[in-house]
């Protein structure tokens, strides 16, 4: 198991030390001119040159990278070129917003898919039809036009909840919890669709296995089966699919804090990467890479642990 | 009835309503986008903000946007740019995952590991947070932002044809292509591409609905097109800004974009059904979903008076009928009224070929017919009990306690996720009611009844770690564990090597002559039968043909199928000749 | 002068027509910094024109691994292969493609051995498309196949699907014997089917060799199959031969306690010379551990 965990540990950091070179090296090939673009149109050549120079930007491309790396390892993520501020302070503001709800997606997305995948895989029938249904609806229907919806008929139209704003949960329990609470029905619906059908042809598949007959022939009841075995089988196929969501729930946190106006690293996506800000966006992808390379983690580890025979490979 | 050319899943996807419906409705909407300049040859841009939310006017059917644009013509032009830059999108995804994933799939080795390595690395990449970055570095350039939302959704193909190809790598008909000498691409192209084209079809139906969802989100955040260029996203991103004034403005974009991506989902629907509804495709081997199905009791008395005298105390069969869900709720029967008794003590044999119906006997005495199949009739008592049509509960004490179950594959029979020890403690603490140290201490006793040497360390294995011969004796532990008086034995050495099968055969008779077991032997071998069995029943389609004492079974055959059975035994053929030199070779 | 002649033939008859030269064979575990497992040690054999060699023994012995790196399914390591004089271990995949109009293969399972989606006309012109043979030719040829493994001609244009396991295995075998073959390895080619199928099809594997002089390489776990169609067995052992000879000579007085408890454990269909034997398997067993 440690052999295991180390190799995972390995290829993760390999992972993030590629992704953050490559994404380095693309930002650095684009041709914006930022010191242009700071001093504005009149500045003479000497002040943007010098402009450059102060922002690190005559240097090579790799000094420039490992400057980064050197920092960035350290917690310290630069400023931003265009408003001076301190990139990991503004990201450590925002960052308790995504995470609220990604984690609160995440939690609502994982029990409502178990409950709903072992429904339809035990009964099979309607319950089946009706999962299958809502999972091909939740996977093709774009997220944020859901989002719309939901937010024209629970906010605007009934108004149960408020339809934009955050309130964080150090402030009020309730006010957290009413703003979060169409965010996070928006973002889970469609992780729901495509989960549930996961879980339910997992459980299937593992319901028709001949060992759950075997078990059953010694006199255990369909329900201890299910419940210790099938679910037990089913669950590493649906862990790795949770895993791959992941990567999902944060492309449409960005769609579901701009609709909602949460002001969290989604909505900082949007609002500042469209002017080439280097330092913001390298670390507004790190974040989020992490993010997934986590999970990614913690999936795997989860899986190791359900199933003996994953930790070999 | 079936359709008449199951070569032809296309005809029956616009036979499937589902299917012509969406199918319509797709083809709609391509040609209204794609006339749109005969529709509106003025464009979308001509405006006047005094029409600004008017609602329908004669020529203006959906009414003006908030710049007093005609709706209709800027659905029709954000139409071409939602629909055309998803379009190349999912194209960009299919040239780039198609042929990487087969190939991948295909050789393996580090193609496939530098591959795989590489989907993974764009698979953890938020694929939002890409798409402004891009557009940061790129510009809000909308074909180079789609190029990358095609390289960001390759993986979902790349993953897809990697997964066929990598499975049929192992079919025995990909190595009979290569020995009949097909290059590599022929079998790509001839086998592989093949079994490929209906699994990538459904997925690039239901990946155009995700593309066109990202195009429209991206026009949403105001990113993909320009401000003047009008796209679906674009069209609802600014009807979000009047929502409270004019939510209408929101409906005919919303619908514009929900009816085109549900239609392709449905689309999908209806393809996986057709393709499903094939029969012998490598890709959709599952067999149809059955409805649920209940077991109708039928009353012991449906069998005739003969049938009645005599029934056997441990287990008796009479008149059993079997049958399974076919396509279209008809039922095909397998078994056809089996009568069959077990003694206390003795080991019936029950003999035929595959088909024959022996197995699913032997699991109605179970209550344990795979999905979709049923007891329809007769009548299985065991112990006195008539377990036909009685309710789960009832069969549930049956088993384990009274009759136990050895199946046939070692290995598919021990769940892969709990040590041997656990799997074995659990109907004893279930049926007996062992406490955990009292259920720990008899799995031992138990694995030294089957003669395993180690019994604590096989009891820590898990059932990867021990050998097929070892996994039956495990298995035939936990049939007798709760000492049952009656055993179902499926096929029990079928796959195990003749000299594992010897010793699996020996351990089976001291233990049915220690505790005086009844033996219910399913097999298909007749050495088998001569070694173990006191009486056989043969079995032939369904129905049995021939019952009597083994001696005579094997020896005087009455039936002449049991004659045929013993005629194509080898063992007494005549040993072929020593070879001799022929001259020349004749030609076939 | 005469005589020269006659002599000469004898020894091109009595000439191998395959050789196997101390044989190694290694697969590659699963994951990275497993160690590659040697399942062949050191194999040598020999097989002539028109005969059959029984290749027996039990799961993981290495049996089927010496077919494969025949066909050039798995690579040897070391040792030599030669078929009709010319060294074929390493042969790239041109030669391959050309030795294939040669050496051919029946598989175990007639199930998967057929692709679903191919019609058994288009499955037995394979071979013969990668032999280049015009398609007229392929056609007339396929009728031919069909007729010589006692199908039906309109079965060209049906699906496998439509046919039952040994009907299937005709198929695969009308499938190798497409390019007119010298040699057919034949994997477990009656082990899936049912016990009366397998012997039809055991006799039709027997007239093709009366009337073609193809060579068998037959491979097989159970002795009885195989005593049937070889004219000499070798029994193999975790992955080397253990004993060969003529198949009377092995499958009734065999030296090897091995190649004799593998005889005793397979029981007979007869109450009392059953229970003879399952005495001496004890016997066997019993001398063994000692």
């Amino acid at each position: 198991m440690l052999a295991f965990l180390a190799r995972r540990l390995a290829a993760a950091v390999l992972l993030l030390f590629v992704i953050s070179f490559l994404s380095f090296l693309l930002l650095s090939l684009a041709q914006v001119d930022v010191a242009r673009q700071l001093l504005g149109l009149q500045a003479s050549a000497s002040a943007v040159a010098h402009e450059n120079a102060a922002l690190g930007l005559d240097r090579p491309l790799l000094a420039r990278y490992a400057d980064w790396l050197g920092s960035a390892v350290r917690g310290n993520l630069g400023t931003s070129w265009f408003t001076g501020q301190d990139v990991a302070q503004t990201i450590g503001q925002r960052l308790p917003v995504t995470l609220s709800l990604v984690l609160a997606t995440t939690v609502v997305t994982a029990i409502a898919s178990l409950a709903l995948g072992l429904w339809a895989g035990t009964r099979r029938g309607v319950a089946d039809r009706i999962v299958q249904i809502l999972g091909v609806a939740g996977y093709a229907l774009p997220g944020f036009l859901v989002t719309l919806l939901i937010v024209v008929v629970f906010g605007v139209d009934l108004k149960w909840f408020p339809a934009t704003g955050y309130i964080p949960i150090t402030r009020s329990f309730t006010g957290w919890l009413s703003t979060i609470t169409l965010p996070t029905l928006a973002l889970s619906l469609g992780a729901v669709a495509g989960l549930s059908q996961q879980v339910r042809s997992a459980v299937a598949a593992v319901a028709a296995q001949d060992y759950v007959r075997t078990l059953r022939a010694r006199g255990l009841s369909g329900r201890s089966v299910v419940l210790k075995h099938v679910l037990r089988g089913a669950c590493a196929p649906a862990l790795t699919v949770l895993g791959l969501q992941f990567v999902g729930l944060l492309g449409g946190a960005v769609v579901v804090e701009d609709i909602f106006a949460l002001p969290g690293i989604g909505a900082m996506t949007v609002a500042d990467t469209s002017d080439g800000d280097v330092p913001v966006i390298m670390a507004l992808v790190m974040v989020s890479v992490i993010g997934v390379v986590l999970i990614n983690l913690a999936v795997d580890l989860l899986i190791g642990l359900l199933n003996p025979k994953a930790r070999l490979t | 009835m079936r359709a008449p050319s199951p070569r032809s899943p296309l005809r029956a996807v616009l036979r499937n309503p589902l299917g012509a419906g969406s199918a319509a409705v797709l083809l709609l909407v391509l040609a209204a986008v794609l006339l749109a300049p005969v529709l509106r040859p003025g464009g979308a841009q001509s405006s006047n903000i005094l029409d600004a939310y008017d609602g329908a006017a004669a020529g203006h059917p959906f009414g003006f946007d908030g710049a007093g644009r005609d709706e209709l013509a800027m659905l029709l032009y954000g139409g071409r740019a939602t629909l055309g830059e998803a379009g190349l999108a999912l194209l960009i995804a299919l040239i780039l995952g198609l042929p990487l994933g087969l190939c991948a799939g295909y050789f393996a080795g580090r193609f496939d590991a530098v591959g795989s390595w590489a989907v993974n690395l764009v698979m953890a990449l938020p694929g939002m947070v890409v798409l402004l970055a891009a557009r940061a570095v790129l510009g809000p350039t909308t074909v180079v932002l789609m190029v990358v939302l095609g390289v960001l959704i390759a993986p979902s193909f790349f993953r897809l044809a990697r997964g066929v190809a990598a499975d049929l790598r192992g079919e025995l008909f990909i190595d009979a292509a290569r020995v009949a000498g097909l290059p590599a691409w022929r079998i790509l192209t001839r086998h592989v591409l093949v079994a490929v084209r209906a699994p990538v079809l459904i997925q690039a139906s239901l990946v155009a609905g995700v593309a066109i969802g990202m195009q429209a989100a991206l026009g949403f955040l105001g990113i993909s097109t320009g401000v003047s260029a009008p796209s679906w996203g674009g069209m609802l991103s600014d009807a979000y800004t009047s929502i409270y004034t004019h939510p209408i403005l929101m409906l005919w974009p919303g619908l514009a974009l929900g009816l085109t991506t549900a239609a392709l989902l449905l689309l999908a629907v209806a393809l996986r059904d057709a393709l499903e509804d094939r029969p012998g495709q490598a890709s959709a081997r599952r067999t149809r979903r059955p409805e649920p199905v209940r077991v109708v009791p039928t009353p012991a008395a449906a069998a005739g008076p003969a049938r009645a005298a005599a029934r056997s105390p441990l287990l008796s069969i009479r008149g059993l009928t079997v049958a399974y869900a076919g396509p279209q709720g008809a039922e095909r029967e397998v078994v056809h009224g089996v009568d069959l008794d077990v003694r206390p003590g003795e080991v019936l044999g029950l003999v035929g070929e595959s088909g024959s119906g022996k197995t699913q006997t032997a699991l109605s005495v179970l209550g344990l017919l795979p999905l979709g199949g049923r007891i329809t009739g007769g009548s299985v008592l065991i112990d006195g009990a008539e377990t036909v049509g009685a309710d789960e509960r009832a069969l549930r004490r049956l088993r384990g306690g009274v009759v136990g179950y050895v199946p046939q594959e070692p290995m598919s029979n021990l769940d892969p996720c709990f040590t041997i020890g656990s799997q074995l403690a659990e109907p004893l603490r279930a049926v007996l009611g062992l406490g955990r140290r009292e259920a720990a201490a008899r799995v031992l006793d138990l694995l030294r009844a089957v003669e395993i040497a180690d019994p604590a360390r096989v009891a820590r294995s898990y059932p990867h770690e021990i050998s097929g011969g070892m996994a039956q004796r495990v298995l035939i532990a936990g049939a007798v564990s709760c000492e049952p008086r009656l055993l179902v034995a499926d096929e029990p050495t079928t796959a195990l090597d003749v000299s594992v099968q010897a010793e699996i055969l020996d351990l089976l008779r001291r233990l049915q002559q220690d505790q005086n077991l009844g033996l219910l032997l399913v097999t298909h071998n007749l050495g088998v039968v001569a070694d173990l069995c006191d009486r056989v029943a043969v079995m032939r389609a369904g129905a049995i043909v021939e019952t009597g004492e083994a001696r005579q079974i094997l020896h005087a055959p009455e039936h002449e199928h049991t004659r045929a059975l013993l005629d194509a035994v080898l063992d007494d053929a005549p040993v072929r000749a020593p070879w001799q030199a022929r001259p020349t070779r004749s030609v076939a | 002068m005469n005589t020269d002649d006659e002599e000469r033939r004898v020894n091109a008859a009595d000439e191998m027509l395959l050789t196997i030269d101390e044989l190694c064979v290694s697969y590659r575990g699963r994951g990275l910094r497993t160690r590659p497992r040697r399942v062949l040690h050191e194999v040598s054999l020999g097989l002539r024109p028109g005969e059959t060699l029984g290749l027996v023994g039990e799961s993981g012995s290495g049996k089927s691994t010496i077919g494969r790196a025949i066909t050039g399914l798995a690579r040897a390591e070391s040792g030599r292969i030669e078929f009709a004089g010319e060294r074929v271990e390493h042969a790239d995949a041109r030669r391959r493609r050309r030795l294939a109009k040669d050496i051919q293969m029946v598989f175990q399972d007639p199930y998967t051995s057929l692709d679903p989606a191919l019609t058994v006309g288009d499955t037995l012109r394979e071979p013969l498309l990668a032999q280049g043979v015009p398609a007229k030719q392929a056609a007339a040829r396929v009728a031919t196949l069909l007729d010589r493994v006692q199908l039906p001609a309109d079965a060209a244009a049906r699906l496998p699907r439509e046919f039952s396991g040994g009907q299937r295995q005709r198929v695969a075998i009308a499938r190798a014997l497409a390019p007119d073959p010298r040699l057919v390895v034949c994997d477990e080619p009656v082990s899936a089917l049912d016990l009366t199928t397998q012997r039809v099809v055991l006799e039709l594997l027997l007239e093709i060799q009366e009337a073609t002089g193809v060579s068998y390489l037959f491979i097989s776990h159970d002795l009885s199959v195989v005593r049937f169609l070889s004219h000499r067995v070798a029994v193999l052992r975790d992955g080397r031969i253990v004993e060969s000879g003529t198949a009377a000579e092995v499958t009734e007085t065999p030296q090897h306690p091995y190649t004799r408890r593998m005889l005793l454990a397979a029981p007979v269909p007869d109450v009392d010379r059953q229970r003879e034997r399952r005495a001496a398997f004890a016997r066997a067993r019993s001398g063994a551990a000692a």
